[in-house]
């Protein structure tokens, strides 16, 4: 296996030091060098990003993305994990399909893919997948979600949750009250009343989290809420924390940027579930995500055919891409913002969906003896996004933004799937 | 100006050019023969992804006595059934050479995308999207009122004017067109209705509210009433009760009318749920505009295709 040292590597402390790898592990941090010489002055060097909500779209909708073609975003942006929605064709609620998706990955051999498992079988929200069989296969499955659908029956939920304590899973919601949002198509508020658009309202959201923590308390379950979208979501998070209630709550590098105002455009590449909120919500999010309330960033990474995306808006589909941005706009937000530093940086990026997924050898510090997955960046270049990249789709909502930031290296188990920002297979 | 996609692209100066051409047409249109020569050699497409018979008689007239050649094109849209998509559709006409495209669509936005999508290089001519406008049917109703309140319209807006616009204000295209066209003209808009159909963003941006049509009656001095159609699948998605307790609260009948007194006009942009959002009493009392709008329609949209189609915004 190869050995190389990143040479003045800067760590997510600030500190500047060599990270010397051998067989796939960080065989120190420190002065010396051994093998290859690689520089990396100026640059950032992080444990390997983990995508906690990721739409590989394999099998089943191959046009819109694959595995493969989804691992090689993911490296591009830094990952060395996804975690692979389940709302495949199959829907992945047996023990047979996960264990595909995570063949799959194993064959690309870019990132690790991690499958989510459906909490209800074929995401039709009456019957509980095999949960446990999921969790026993070889893709040890962990989280588990009908994400695109909101588990809205609370008995379900409610068994859900008290289900996989047996083998410490975490249900992840899709908090969407169904009802209250039938053929909703944006942010109710008042784009949406200018536009004719029917609305979505937050209110949708909110009322699914605040019953989910209740539930979470009441079983004592590991309750995890998927793309909090609005300010009142964050109060009921902080709520339910303060409270001892064992919620995890995540948010999209989307949510944190965009708003509904771009609706006014009427491009569907606007059009998302959870939708676009104000610029209020964008402000409460932030602040949750610098102060701890939301724990992680993950990107939702939805890739659609063009298709589904070149249509009138209530047509098309709902979704965007988000792999190869997700460092740059949580740089923008935590960092270029001055409202954090790389280490809050690497916990909603690494540390803390690895922590929420129990994966091992992910999301570990940059120390002596770990697996070496690490992301290197560097902070100070800038550009102008524009299409899709390496995904099958081209549904890119950043087009023609600037954003901070480049990822120059990825590290997957000692090995280099990116360098020097390329695909390195 | 190029598209008529919403009211919002309209100044001032635009609408009233519009309306004082329009009533150039209206007198075209009282002549014995009723024809000008102005588009002869243009091409105009009325694309309808929703059944319109109304409308697109009224844009096929208008067309035709300004000597355009006129395409009707009724097309399935693509999220109703897995139909022709709005891009293939629009590449179609395109082929054929539309100088202007009139699109009535079930979609909020539609007309939007065909004006922003390059798709065609012709005129997109709102004829109602979804949820979301209606230019030329404020327009006409604009122009109605207008006629109706000076002698001498010609250059005229509506300042001062009072206009309630009554009922489902939340689902219909109407009323958003109406409610920023009206005040572009000068006019005071009061949204009356349910609490259930009066969104918030648009209260905001009226001049007042009321969830009671008889302390709209009693507080907003009103010159105009403009009664929507209320569809009834409203009601079995529980936006109210019954068809009665509607017509109780917020129906215009011959008790509401004598308390609106004479002075005041009596519109609808039709068709007509009579017995429920108006009465046959105030539908055809001599207040009421509502044939009148319907004859304005023809004249509204020859000034419209003629501002677009023959670069005539000096008019
Ligand atoms: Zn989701």
């Amino acid at each position: 296996m190869s050995e190389f040292t990143l040479v003045n590597a800067t760590l997510a402390d600030g500190s500047v030091a060599n990270i010397g790898v051998t067989d796939g592990v960080i065989k120190f941090i420190g002065d010396q060098k051994i093998g290859e010489q690689i520089d990396a002055k100026g640059l950032v060097a992080l444990p390997g990003f983990v995508d906690l909500h990721t739409h590989l779209r394999e099998p089943g909708f191959e046009q819109s993305e694959t595995v493969l073609s989804g691992s090689r975003a993911a490296a591009l942006g830094g990952f060395t994990a996804v975690h692979a929605m389940a709302n495949t064709m199959p829907v992945a609620d047996t023990a047979g399909v996960v264990e595909q998706i995570k063949s799959l990955g194993d064959e690309a051999g870019l990132v690790q893919v991690q499958p989510i498992g459906a909490v209800t079988v074929g995401l039709g929200g009456e019957r509980l997948a095999e949960l446990g069989a999921m969790a026993n296969s070889r893709a040890k499955v962990t989280i588990f979600s009908d994400d695109g659908k909101c588990v809205s029956d609370p008995l379900l939920m409610r068994r859900a949750l008290a289900y996989v304590k047996s083998f410490d899973g975490v249900i992840a919601q899709h908090a969407q009250e169904p009802r209250l949002t039938e053929n909703s198509q944006m942010h109710e508020g008042n784009v949406s009343a200018e536009l004719g658009l029917a609305g979505w309202p937050s209110v949708a959201e909110e009322s699914i989290i605040a019953r989910d923590v209740l539930l979470a308390e009441a079983t004592g379950s590991r309750l995890h809420i998927c793309h909090l979208s609005t300010a009142g979501s964050v109060e009921i998070i902080r709520w339910a924390k303060q409270r001892g209630i064992k919620v995890t709550a995540e948010v999209t590098p989307h949510h944190l940027l965009l708003t509904d105002e771009l609706a006014r455009t009427y491009n569907p590449v606007y059009k998302v579930n959870p939708p676009l909120r104000t610029d209020a919500d964008v402000k409460a999010l932030r602040e949750a995500l610098v102060d701890g309330t939301i724990d992680i960033v993950a990107t939702d990474h939805a890739p659609h055919p063009v298709e589904s995306k070149e249509c009138e808006w209530s047509a098309a589909a709902f979704g965007m891409l988000g792999l190869e941005t997700a460092a740059s706009v949580a740089q923008l937000v935590l960092i270029d913002s001055g409202a954090s530093n790389w280490q809050r940086f690497s916990e909603v990026m690494s540390v803390n969906p690895a922590a929420i997924s129990r994966l091992e050898s992910q999301g570990q510090k940059l120390e002596v003896g770990n697996v070496a997955n690490i992301a290197v960046i560097n902070p100070r270049t800038t550009r102008v996004i524009s299409g899709g990249g390496a995904s099958k789709s081209s549904n890119q909502p950043f087009e023609g933004i600037e954003l901070p930031g480049t990822v120059i290296h990825t590290i997957y188990r000692g090995t280099f799937s990116v360098r020097d920002s390329k695909l390195a297979k | 100006m190029k598209h008529l996609v919403s009211v919002s692209d309209l100044s001032r100066e635009a609408a009233i050019a519009i309306l004082d051409t329009s009533l150039e047409m209206s007198e075209v249109n009282d002549r014995d023969i009723k024809k000008l020569p102005t588009l002869r050699g243009k091409t105009v497409v009325n694309l309808f992804f929703e059944d319109s018979t109304r409308t697109r008689i009224s844009f096929e007239v208008a067309a035709k006595r300004l000597s355009a050649d006129v395409i009707n094109f009724a097309a399935k849209g693509s999220s109703v059934s897995k139909g022709e998509s709005l891009k293939d559709t629009a590449q179609t006409l395109e082929a054929i050479g539309a100088d202007a495209v009139v699109i009535r669509h079930h979609a909020s936005g539609a007309a939007h995308m065909l004006a922003n999508s390059g798709w065609v290089k012709g005129s997109v001519i709102n004829a109602g999207d979804g949820t979301h406008e209606h230019p030329t049917q404020a327009l006409l109703d604009a122009f109605t009122l207008r006629s109706a309140i000076h002698a001498d319209a010609r250059g005229k807006g509506l300042d001062g004017v009072a206009v309630a616009i009554v009922g489902d204000i939340a689902h219909s295209r109407v009323a958003r067109s109406n409610l920023v066209l009206l005040k572009k003209l000068g006019a005071k808009v009061y949204l009356v209705g349910p609490p259930t159909l009066l969104p918030s963003a648009l209260i905001s941006q009226a001049d007042g509210y009321s969830y009671s049509l008889d302390d709209a009656i009693a507080t907003f001095k009103l010159d105009a009433v403009m009664m929507l159609r209320v569809q009834l699948e409203r009601m079995t998605a529980g936006f109210f009760p019954s068809e009665r307790e509607y017509a109780r609260i917020w129906g215009l009948n011959a008790d509401r009318l004598a308390l609106l007194g004479s002075n005041t006009f009596v519109m609808h942009p039709g068709p007509m749920n009579r017995g429920l959002e108006i009465d046959a009493a105030a539908a055809d009392s001599k207040n009421s505009l509502v044939l009148k709008q319907v004859a304005n329609g023809v004249s509204v949209r020859m000034a419209v295709l003629y501002h677009l189609l023959s670069g005539g915004e000096n008019e």
